[in-house]
């Protein structure tokens, strides 16, 4: 293996000045000038109402209000994988929370003021908050017109049902495969909905000027996504992909929940009716709860056979989501698990039904981890739970069925190079997962948790990534990549990649936060797959800026190419030793010749990247048949929990997560998604929780009440442990592990939890006060 | 409107305020000090702490008509000219993902080390417990304080 000198190495983050420096800039940080209006957004106060009257007449005549703006405005349709949901609410609302009218004022106080003064009178319509309920054949409908929305080919709607996509696979014959079983377990698991909680809350501005162009500045993850379905919205206007620009400034938090279009559209629509004026919108933090995407909510019932020799026979997994109002992007959760809901095992026989169900709470979408942690709660607290019955330790279990390099999928197709069994042998190693540990407290109980996990990109067969790698003078480097640094250190990775091609350090290239005028296509920073698919593009990109510049060096010096290599920012030659020829001195100005003419000229280089080998074209009853996904990461974790008897506190005193990155280009970088995701994991599990009342309405949307971690609730020690078995088509081996990392958290606390105690919790979250009512109720049982 | 004069950053300011302005937007809107972020807009997440008087506190809490002839330190006033080691330290340990509760977790900090040169590590994680930081898990930042209080102690 080739020596890297840049690549696989711990570089600090080439971000890092302007973030504690103070220098990066939001959105929200920039200014605007005179022409700056503030929308104030109206929410529905009704989970399920008919419109029947918007009075805007008091709140127009108030002080600095411009215009005031309702569905009637902008009867369009939009959404991302399926096109089910509004600018502003036509006629009807389907969530608490969803925005129905728009108050643009000159000020913020302004448009607030205003807002209190407009009248909506509702019509309630029978509200639907309960997925299992929304099955019901006499259910209300939220979408009767289903039938008629636009969707991706993979989408199977139901009409005349609240079922808005049905991802169903069979494989083998499971009724065979459950009749060879010595032993079956069948139970159900849930898992209630999550917010992502980035600081940032999302905002955009929006400008549409005289000459009919639309800027948004936008805090996002899907700049190129957002200006296509800008441009696909707004097209009754005129507007195509050229007039269409988003700006995204650095970003401050997404976890997906500033994957795709949100509220960034209601600026940009709002716009085009104030010509020449820029217009903004920003979530209150309680809007951030409440009008964004939010974690699906999953009942799940998993039936599962194995032999008294440990092998799994068969699987019968079935998946209802709680996919919300609006299911644009949150009905790719629902396919993308549907299609890995067997866990990383080896099985045969396969059903599994994984459902999307539209209810009366805002809209599912995209969040760290796109479902896996949801269904991997149930199955993984399951596989712990068939290992006993069988007597079998749960990790001698998971060695005897975890999936290798070869196995098939659910879909029939080949699994691809992975370190699970490597992961798991050295978690259980690190965790000394054989040794029992017991408490000296008597009020206290320790016990040890493990869980493994796999997750693929959810994209479109043809998702793809771009680079544009330009030369300056010096030989610095600016990289022109579109997507979005939010946090994981995608900027720094890039810049190391092409550093490695180009002999040229990271700290002399300069990756922007994109610009869809100037930076070239991404489909969006999301599915863990950007290292992957932009890391390809950029090292294409840099390779071909490599080959411009060795056939520069052929015609003027005559070396032939295959001698000529890079190293410390210059050409050098394997056959001239003392050739030496710094990049600087040739890559904007060219070479000059004998006779005093110039050769050469910009080094200016692209690169681009699609899986050409991924299809979606499975069969809509088996899912067998193409290959939807591109690969999978895996790994797996273990904790070792202690929790106090009488109050349920819990405190995990060491964790280990072994993640398999195929190749860590950035160790530091893989070793800080470990930590953060995990913590973000366990908080799904320990203390986060959205409650809602019957009537729809969150009761938690601040800080206050819905609890993230804080410095206090960190793991005495986090033990990350990188394996890499190379991903063949990644650059340099790599593969994403950005949301992987807080996959196996749930499971691990869960199974810990009965470890130490013998109970059993299967709804998330496991709070201190569940356990304690749990082992009070278990101590009356007695 | 009333004017009040007060220091921000070492340069005396004089600006006219509602008396329902609040600081922080204060700050970011009429005296282009970007740096102190909203996150909650109610004390919960600590984005938008700076230095009054030496000690941090949350600006979406405080009300600009209350800073009259107090001295503000945002994190501009910090990187100016040079960064602080313990800014160095949060780059070196690449301490930050997205960015955004640096500024907050910055002032925090900085204060704990005025106060508290040599923190040990529960005293840290108290004084940060409001501010919240969702990509980190916090320990790069931990350790990048550790790492500079270490230092000293050499």
């Amino acid at each position: 293996m080739s020596e890297h000198r840049f690549v696989g190495k711990s570089v600090v983050r080439i971000d890092g000045k302007e973030k504690i420096s103070g220098a990066a800039l939001f959105t929200d940080d920039i200014d605007f000038g005179a022409s700056l209006l503030h929308a104030e957004i109206i929410s529905s106060t009704e989970a399920h109402a008919l419109i029947k009257n918007i009075d805007i007449s008091e709140a127009s005549k108030a002080k600095d209000v411009v215009q005031i703006f309702t569905g009637k405005d902008f009867p369009f349709k939009f959404g991302l994988y399926m096109k089910d949901r509004h600018i502003l609410a036509q006629e009807k609302v389907r969530f608490v929370g969803e925005q129905v009218v728009a108050v643009v004022a000159r000020s913020p106080q302004a448009a607030k003021k205003a807002a209190k003064l407009v009248k909506i009178d509702y019509e309630p319509l029978p509200a639907v908050t309960d997925q299992l309920a929304a099955l019901k054949d006499d259910s209300k409908l939220l979408h009767p017109d289903l039938a008629d929305y636009p969707h991706v080919p993979w989408f199977f709607p139901k009409a005349g049902s609240n079922i808005a996509h049905w991802r169903k696979i069979r494989k083998g014959e499971p009724d065979k495969g459950f009749a060879e079983a010595d032993y079956i377990l069948e139970d159900t698991y849930e898992v209630p909905r999550y917010a992502h909680c980035a600081l940032e809350t999302h905002v955009a501005v929006a400008k549409y000027d005289y000459s009919g162009r639309l800027t948004v500045w936008s805090s996002s993850q899907s700049p190129h996504t957002q200006r296509n379905l800008f441009a696909e919205a707004l097209s009754s206007l005129g507007l195509t992909h050229k007039d269409v620009r988003v700006i995204a400034p650095h970003v401050g938090g997404g976890f997906g929940g500033k994957a795709g279009v949100t509220m960034e559209i209601i600026p940009a629509a709002l716009a085009t009716k104030l010509q020449g004026y820029t217009v903004k919108l920003r979530w209150s933090r309680e809007q951030e709860f409440m009008n964004t995407y939010q974690r699906l909510g999953l009942v799940a019932k998993i039936k599962m056979g194995a032999k008294k020799d440990g092998t799994i026979t068969a699987i019968d997994h079935k998946l209802y989501w709680d996919a919300g109002a609006y299911v644009e992007y949150g009905a790719n959760v629902v396919n993308a698990t549907g299609l890995s809901a067997i866990g990383p095992y080896r099985i045969s026989n396969i059903s599994i039904d994984s459902i999307c169900i539209y209810t009366n709470l805002p809209p599912g979408g995209p969040y760290r981890g796109f479902g896996y942690s949801e269904f991997l709660f149930g199955l993984e607290s399951h596989i712990n739970r068939l290992s006993q019955k069988l007597n079998i330790d749960p990790v001698e279990f998971r060695r005897i069925n975890a999936i290798k390099e070869g196995d098939e999928t659910a879909y029939g197709a080949e699994m691809n190079p992975n370190g699970l069994h490597q992961a798991i042998e050295e978690v259980a190693r690190e965790i000394e997962w054989d040794k029992k540990i017991e408490s000296s407290d008597p009020k206290k109980a320790i016990g040890k948790g493990f869980a493994i996990f796999w997750k693929a990109p959810a994209m479109p067969p043809n998702a793809s990534s771009s680079a544009f790698l330009k030369f300056n003078e010096d030989a610095s480097i600016n990289l022109l990549i579109s997507g979005m640094d939010i946090g994981q250190g995608y900027q720094t990775v890039m810049a190391q990649i092409a550093a490695e091609v180009l002999s040229v350090p990271p700290s002399k290239i300069r990756v922007e936060t994109p610009d869809t005028d100037r930076n070239p296509y991404e489909w969006q920073t999301v599915a863990s797959h950007v290292t992957w698919s932009c890391g390809n593009a950029v090292k294409r990109a840099a390779l071909d800026a490599r080959e411009q510049i060795f056939s520069l060096i052929e015609r003027v010096f005559h070396f032939p190419q295959d001698s000529l290599y890079l190293e410390d920012e210059a050409v050098k030659c394997l056959t001239k030793k003392d050739f030496s020829l710094p990049l600087k001195d040739f890559v904007v100005n060219g070479i000059m010749t004998e006779d005093g003419t110039f050769k050469g000229g910009p080094i200016n280089a692209r690169g681009v990247f699609m899986p050409e080998f991924s299809s979606t074209q499975g069969d809509p009853e088996t899912s067998q048949g193409g290959h939807p996904n591109v690969h999978y990461t895996v790994g797996a974790g273990a904790l070792i929990l202690e929790i106090d008897k009488e109050t349920g506190k819990m405190r995990v005193l060491k964790a280990a997560e072994a993640i398999d990155a195929g190749k860590a280009l950035n160790p530091d970088l893989v070793r800080g998604q470990i930590t953060g995701g995990l913590l973000q994991g366990l908080a799904t599990v320990l203390y986060e929780d959205m409650r809602f009342d019957d009537k729809g309405r969150m009761l938690n949307p601040t800080f206050t009440d819905y609890k993230i971690p804080t410095s206090m609730d960190v793991p005495d020690e986090v033990i990350p442990i990188i394996i890499e078995v190379p991903q063949p088509d990644g650059p340099y081996g790599a593969r994403g592990v950005g949301e992987h990392t807080m996959l196996p958290a749930a499971p691990m606390i869960a199974n810990a939890l009965e470890d130490a105690l013998g109970i059993r919790i299967k709804t998330m979250p496991i709070t201190a006060e569940k356990v304690a009512l749990t082992l009070l109720q278990k101590s009356e049982e007695k | 409107m009333r004017e009040i004069t007060f220091i921000l950053n070492g340069e005396t300011r004089s600006v006219n305020v509602e008396p329902n302005e609040i600081l922080l937007d204060l700050l970011r809107d009429k005296l282009g000090a970007k740096s102190p972020k909203c996150g909650c807009d109610r004390g919960d997440c600590g984005a938008c702490a700076v230095l009054l008087n030496g000690r941090s506190v949350r600006s979406c809490l405080i009300y600009a008509i209350e800073v009259e002839g107090m001295e503000i330190i945002t994190l501009e006033g910090i990187s100016r000219n040079k960064l602080s080691e313990l800014q160095e330290s949060f780059i070196a340990f690449n301490s930050f993902q997205c960015g955004y509760c640096a500024p907050g977790v910055i002032i925090t900090t900085t204060e704990l080390l005025q106060q508290n040169p040599h923190p040990d590590l529960e005293e840290i994680k108290e004084a940060l417990s409001g501010n919240l930081c969702r990509c980190t898990g916090y320990k790069p930042i931990f350790d990048a304080i550790l790492a500079v209080t270490e230092k000293e102690e050499k």
